[in-house]
């Protein structure tokens, strides 16, 4: 059976400044949503905040993955359930390899004892590299990547695309992405999206946080979320998209009384 | 490590698959009284069955040692109390102390470190010796071929006194310092290495397989000369605490590199956390010659070390590596000096250190550029990471400079294991705990990767263990 993440009348403040102030979202297992909304409305605040992140206070509302209380769990703990975020601004970790990262966290996240693990708890180092390289070929990185240190000194685009091949690899049952096509060039714009595209399936459900439709050509969302003041305002299909491209932000603004 | 230097491991036998095994030979025993005085040394030297002048040189070191002040600066040393240590036990006395009496948290951490049986006893100081023999013998016979002498140095004096007359002492004089005084007056054990002119050693040299009755000695005395030309790696230490009963150790090294030569110097030092270890390490590099010291401190009470690297002659290089981590109860004094007394002479220092549950760390180095010695380099990194508001991390540079034409960099960084890096990782599934072991061992990666294999592998799982807590 799909799985949902519910939000429900979520408030997120920042150094006791709210920034999320009542928002609705729901997404399914299967199912691809956009959020869209102006710089500094909140969208990377919502992501962080459903991901654990302790600087940004939950104060009230509910966030229900799967029937369970999302809001309660450690950041580790919500990677285990299924849940993964891909960063705007990704941490550089030096000294620790891409490869030696990744092996840990898999680990992690399927579970010990998964799949003929070791003792260790490590998943095979054999089958691990196997993979690695897979999906890496698939992502049109170097096989060098995976020894350089994690997003230590990596140009924008390398960053953008070790979160992607992160998702390849934890396979999670709920992504956000938060602008993980800004930054990028053309083709690499395509080479992400073709990637996300090709990952997506009746066991992924994706909320994409993006400014240009031109990720969402590749991938394309059934449900488009606007975010303003904290609050998701308006909710679409494609369409949606179209209407921001033409005309921006200032009549949604209108409409719903908000000031800039 | 590189790949002709693992094979010639191979070659000698030296691999984890070899054979542990116990000696029972019964040694004579000897441990002298507490305190220091002539007698206790005289007698030392009897026992020892040494040559006068060793004998002599001894007493003379131990007068320095009665006039020298306490030491004053670096850590606190007022609760060491030199009339109440022994000052020469034979290692065979150090037997005595059953398996029992090793405390559990170090047997747990043998466990962890997978370290296997006969080996424990060894490390902890218990029992029979470790049976090393047979790899210590196979290495004896294949560096007697190319000329390359590897003995201990009580060994040594007897064997080859007119090369240890020569340079003993002329590196570190006993009058260098307190400690330098006190090792020179009641020395035993540590190692003598040869390498004649062109020879290069192809595979580390480990204090570890030299077996001799004062393996684990309080006042290790080290002396290496590197012949013209010629290359060496030592590596002295191990990752599993080091059991002793002894609060206080202080080794004295003395390194000579030739015109051309190179050599590098590991330690990993992992002590208990009752001992003061207060150790003199200094190399003098000649024309052209590389010294690199690559120390990692763990452990201990208080460590008091600088590794130094006297640049005498044109070209000559010194590296210093050194990674510190002080847990709860524990200081480390690490860091490094360099002085280029020679004209075009370069070196550079990387000091890490680590300060965890109330541990404090600092850095105290020297920089020293001569009058006239024009043209000298030398570049300077310190990073302290602190991970916890009790702790606490100093550092202590001095820099003083003769000559103008030299160019010196000093950077410092302090920093603490960040919330965004936590996060990062915590939400890629790692716990907290797996998060900043990731970072701490990502932190002193650079000095992990200059490690040969074993101990690096041994030094990410200590590591693991220092965050768990569950040592020391
Ligand atoms: N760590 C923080 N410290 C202080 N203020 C923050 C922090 N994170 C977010 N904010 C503030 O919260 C508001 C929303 O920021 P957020 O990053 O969520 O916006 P965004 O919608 O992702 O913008 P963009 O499109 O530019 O990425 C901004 O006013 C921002 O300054
Ligand atoms: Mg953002």
């Amino acid at each position: 059976m799909s799985k949902d993440l519910t939000i429900r009348d979520l408030h997120i403040s920042v150094q006791g400044k709210p920034i999320i102030k009542g928002l609705n979202l729901s997404v399914q297992q299967g199912e691809i949503h956009a959020l869209m909304g102006p710089n500094g409305s909140g969208k990377s605040t919502l992501a962080k905040g459903l991901m654990g992140h302790p600087l940004y206070e939950v104060d009230s509302g509910e966030v229900i993955f799967d029937g369970i209380d999302v809001l309660e769990l450690e950041p580790n703990e919500r990677a285990k359930l299924g849940l993964f975020l891909a960063f705007q601004y990704p941490t550089a970790i030096p000294g620790v390899s891409l490869a030696n990262f990744l092996r840990l966290a898999v680990s992690a996240v399927r579970g010990k004892g998964a799949n003929g693990s070791e003792k260790d708890g490590l998943i095979p180092m054999r089958e691990f590299r196997r993979e690695l390289r897979e999906k890496m070929q698939q992502l049109g990185v170097d096989d060098s990547f995976a020894r350089r240190y994690l997003n230590d000194g990596f140009s924008g685009g390398e960053m953008k695309r070790a979160e992607i091949l992160q998702l390849a690899m934890l396979e999670p049952k709920i992504a956000i992405l938060d602008e993980t096509d800004s930054g990028l060039d053309i083709d690499a714009v395509r080479i992400v999206g073709e990637s996300i595209s090709q990952l997506i399936g009746p066991d992924l459900g994706v909320l994409i946080i993006t400014h240009y439709p031109r990720l969402l050509d590749y991938i394309r969302p059934q449900f488009v979320h606007i975010l303003l003041d904290g609050r998701v305002v308006e909710s679409g299909g494609w369409e949606l998209t179209q209407v921001l491209e033409a005309e921006g932000y200032d009549p949604i603004r209108e409409k719903h009384g908000i000031a800039e | 490590m590189a790949n002709s230097e693992k094979n010639a491991m191979e070659e000698l036998g030296i691999s984890k698959e070899y054979q542990y095994g116990f000696h029972d030979d019964i040694e004579p025993t000897f441990k002298s009284r507490k305190g220091l005085d002539e007698e206790v040394i005289n007698q030392m030297c009897d026992i020892k069955g040494e040559p006068d002048w060793m004998r002599q040189y001894r007493l003379e070191a131990y007068k320095i040692f009665k006039q020298k002040p306490m030491t004053k600066w670096g850590g606190d040393l007022s609760q060491l109390d030199f009339d109440d240590i022994y000052y020469y036990v034979k290692a065979s006395d150090r037997s005595e102390r059953s398996w029992d009496d090793v405390p559990d948290d170090i047997k747990k951490t043998f466990d962890r470190l997978g370290i296997p049986e006969a080996e424990r006893k060894f490390l902890a100081g218990v029992g029979a010796q470790y049976d090393s023999e047979v790899v210590y013998h196979n290495i004896v016979e294949e560096l007697d071929k190319i000329g390359v002498v590897f003995l201990d140095t009580d060994t040594a004096v007897k064997e080859y006194p007119d090369l240890v007359k020569k340079y003993f002492g002329t590196i570190i004089p006993s009058a260098d310092n307190q400690f330098a005084a006190l090792n020179s007056a009641v020395w035993s054990g540590g190692s003598f290495v040869y390498v004649p002119p062109g020879v290069k050693v192809e595979y580390p040299l480990q204090a570890y397989f030299r077996i001799n009755s004062e393996n684990m000695g309080q006042f290790e005395r080290t002396l290496i000369i590197a012949d013209e030309g010629s290359q060496v790696h030592y590596v002295e230490g191990c990752t599993a605490p080091t059991f002793s009963s002894e609060s206080l150790h202080s080794a004295v090294v003395e390194i000579v590199c030739m015109k051309g030569s190179r050599v590098r110097y590991t330690t990993i030092q992992n002590w208990a956390n009752n001992v003061y270890n207060l150790v003199t390490k200094r190399a003098f590099a000649y024309e052209d010659a590389q010294m690199e010291w690559v120390d990692g401190n763990l452990g201990s009470k208080l460590t008091m070390k600088y590794p130094s690297v006297y640049m005498m002659e044109p070209g000559a290089r010194g590296d210093i590596l050194s990674i510190a981590f002080a847990s709860k109860g524990q200081h480390q004094d690490a860091g490094a000096k360099v002085y280029h007394c020679a004209p075009h002479t370069t070196s550079q220092i990387t000091s890490k250190s680590i300060s965890k549950d109330g541990g404090r760390s600092s850095y105290r180095g020297w920089v020293d550029v001569a009058k006239g010695a024009k043209g000298c380099k030398s570049h300077v990194v310190c990073d302290a990471l602190i991970l916890d508001k009790d702790s606490r991390s100093d550092t202590y540079p001095v820099i003083e400079i003769g000559e103008n034409d030299t160019n010196i960099e000093h950077e410092a960084r302090v920093s603490k294991i960040g919330e965004e890096q936590l996060f990062y990782l915590m939400s890629r599934g790692l716990s907290e705990e797996e998060a900043s072991t990731m970072i701490v061992n990502g932190f002193i990666e650079p000095l992990v990767k200059e490690l040969p294999m074993e101990y690096a592998v041994e030094m990410n799982r200590l590591i693991q263990l220092q965050m768990e807590g569950s040592v020391g």
